[in-house]
């Protein structure tokens, strides 16, 4: 049985290797995918679909600019700091009650519907009242962060814990695992697949958290830099701005999956 | 007569004395359904027992009561003497569908058991090896169980609950999700495997030539509400090559009666 399953495999590896070719570098097909979105924008700027689009390239000789004049990375250090507490922050607290939340009735009752309400809710309207009561400073920015990014993770963690492989359950209580071997071996990684996805959501939106409150409450950061230079008409150096933030945001949800493959689910690794 | 039928049957033989399991007035309700009605057993130590139905007998309700995964209504279950309500290191479950961790080896699978009693890594998987060469997945330690077939994830089940060295294994139809000729090889290692591991197996199925090619005793179970109603054992020489089996004249005339009893169970 061994050895005829070891052929279908070979078999099945090399029928593959035969039908790949340009389909197996992913990465080239990446760059190919940038240069036409790149190519696409050069052309819109040059016709110009309004005279406040700049081209790609004067939008990138504006990033290196604006890196060069030390202007970005005075305004990341601002902005990051909020935004890397803020998202630590709504990450561990997200995870942990939407744990709690998923194993515990008491806990379920009181908390998931508070968490319903918030994702459900405009949550940037609340970013005034935010600043109303803490101010302009940090504390402001970092809850801005948080407010957005933590329905989402605790929700996908509690529904992540709720639906865990019965199975598997079964399973450990049946080989004598206890309570928090159970929590441990079986429910976390079980569940980490979905705790992920509401990870990059909540990643993500703690991103649109921290633009938004420096766009509404304090005029620093990325934000700042984008009022400013749209108030000075500098349209490449605006783009610029939003720009980064963006490869910021999708580099970061890059590092999350790369986590998470390799330290919770090995067993895609290769797929 | 070539089966020995030990109930309702016209050739009773004495109960074996050394029973390792004693299943005593055990009934189970599911909400207003009755599921098992005051079943009583006894699971000969060292002996291959099968639980054998249709579906709706309650054969793995009793079998995952006996595990301590479900709790009874009513009754009691004794191992060697002692009453369990819950799991116990004296009892190993073999998953219907099973029921292993995508995220881990083959390796740590079979080793899970012994890993949840705080076992060392160098010794649990020095353990966990030897059983995958038993269960004949030698070489396919470092798998995960997505590379596996139907077949092969059984015995990564297999080798599993035998790792943890338990007196009593509990099969729960542990080839109902495996393919015809995988099953066929699988039921020929486990006879080869009965002999070697000093073991008492409690194996549910609901296929007739399966409870009759590998036990030593066959529970017929009948439907709504769940009860005993035959006690067989099947008279087959299993020394030798397994695939005589199939042409035993005792083999092939227990399932044609088996299936005679059961066939008024079925719509």
């Amino acid at each position: 049985m061994e050895s005829s399953l070891r052929a279908e495999r070979l078999a099945s590896r090399s029928g593959r290797e035969a039908a790949a070719g340009w389909r197996d570098q992913p990465i080239l097909l990446r760059f190919v995918s940038i240069a036409l979105f790149a190519g696409a924008w050069e052309i819109a700027g040059r016709i110009p679909v309004s005279f406040a689009f700049p081209t790609f390239s004067d939008t990138m000789i504006a990033f290196v600019k604006l890196i060069a004049d030390g202007s970005l990375p005075t305004a990341y250090l601002s902005t990051l700091q909020p935004l890397l507490l803020g998202v630590v922050l709504s990450a561990f607290l997200g995870v942990g009650l939407g744990t709690l939340c998923g194993l515990w009735r008491t806990g379920e009752w009181l908390l998931v519907p508070v968490f319903i309400v918030l994702q459900a809710a405009p949550v940037a309207a609340f970013i005034p009242m935010v600043t109303f009561i803490y101010g302009i400073g940090m504390t402001a920015k970092t809850l801005a962060v948080m407010i957005l990014a933590l329905p989402v993770i605790v929700l996908n963690t509690y529904k992540a814990v709720r639906n865990v492989n019965e199975s598997l359950l079964a399973m450990c209580r049946s080989f004598l695992g206890t309570r928090w071997q159970t929590v441990a071996k079986i429910i976390l990684p079980d569940a980490s697949p979905v705790i992920f996805a509401g990870l990059r959501l909540g990643v993500a939106a703690g991103f649109v958290g921290v633009v938004l409150a420096e766009l509404l409450i304090t005029p620093t950061g990325i934000g700042d830099l984008i009022t400013f230079h749209r108030s000075r008409a500098d349209y490449a150096e605006m783009y610029a701005t939003i720009g980064s933030i963006i490869a910021l945001s999708t580099l970061t949800l890059v590092a999350l999956q790369w986590i998470e493959i390799r330290v919770f689910r090995p067993e895609k690794r290769g797929a | 007569m070539r089966a020995t039928v030990l109930r309702n049957g016209p050739s009773p033989v004495p109960m074996p004395t050394d029973s390792i399991v004693e299943v005593r007035g055990i009934s189970k309700y599911y909400g207003s359904v009755e599921a098992l009605r005051s079943i009583d057993l006894d699971f000969p130590r060292g002996k291959l027992t099968s639980l054998l139905g249709p579906s709706g007998c309650g054969k793995t309700t009793l079998l995952k009561i006996i595990a301590g995964l479900i709790r009874a209504d009513a009754g009691t279950i004794a191992i060697d003497g002692k009453h369990v309500t819950t799991p116990g290191p004296e009892r190993a479950f073999v998953f219907q569908d099973f029921a292993l961790m995508p995220w881990a080896t083959v390796l740590r699978n079979v080793a899970f058991g012994l890993e949840l009693r705080g076992m060392d890594r160098n010794e649990r998987e020095n353990i966990a090896r030897h059983y995958i060469d038993e269960v004949g997945l030698a070489g396919f330690a470092d798998k995960y169980p997505h590379e596996l077939s139907g077949g092969m994830r059984q015995r990564v089940g297999l080798a599993r609950a035998l790792s943890v060295d338990a007196d009593v294994l509990l099969l729960d139809e542990p080839f109902s999700a495996v393919d015809e000729q995988n099953r066929r090889k699988f039921q020929e290692d486990l006879i080869r495997l009965r002999t070697n591991q000093n073991k008492t197996f409690i194996f549910v199925t609901h296929s007739i030539e399966e409870a009759v090619y590998i036990s030593d005793r066959i529970v017929l179970l009948s439907p709504r509400p769940g009860r005993v109603s035959q006690v067989i054992e099947p008279q087959i020489d299993r020394s030798g090559d397994p695939e005589r089996i199939h042409r035993d004249k005792h083999y092939l005339d227990t399932v044609e009666e088996i299936w005679q009893g059961l066939k008024q169970y079925v719509e």
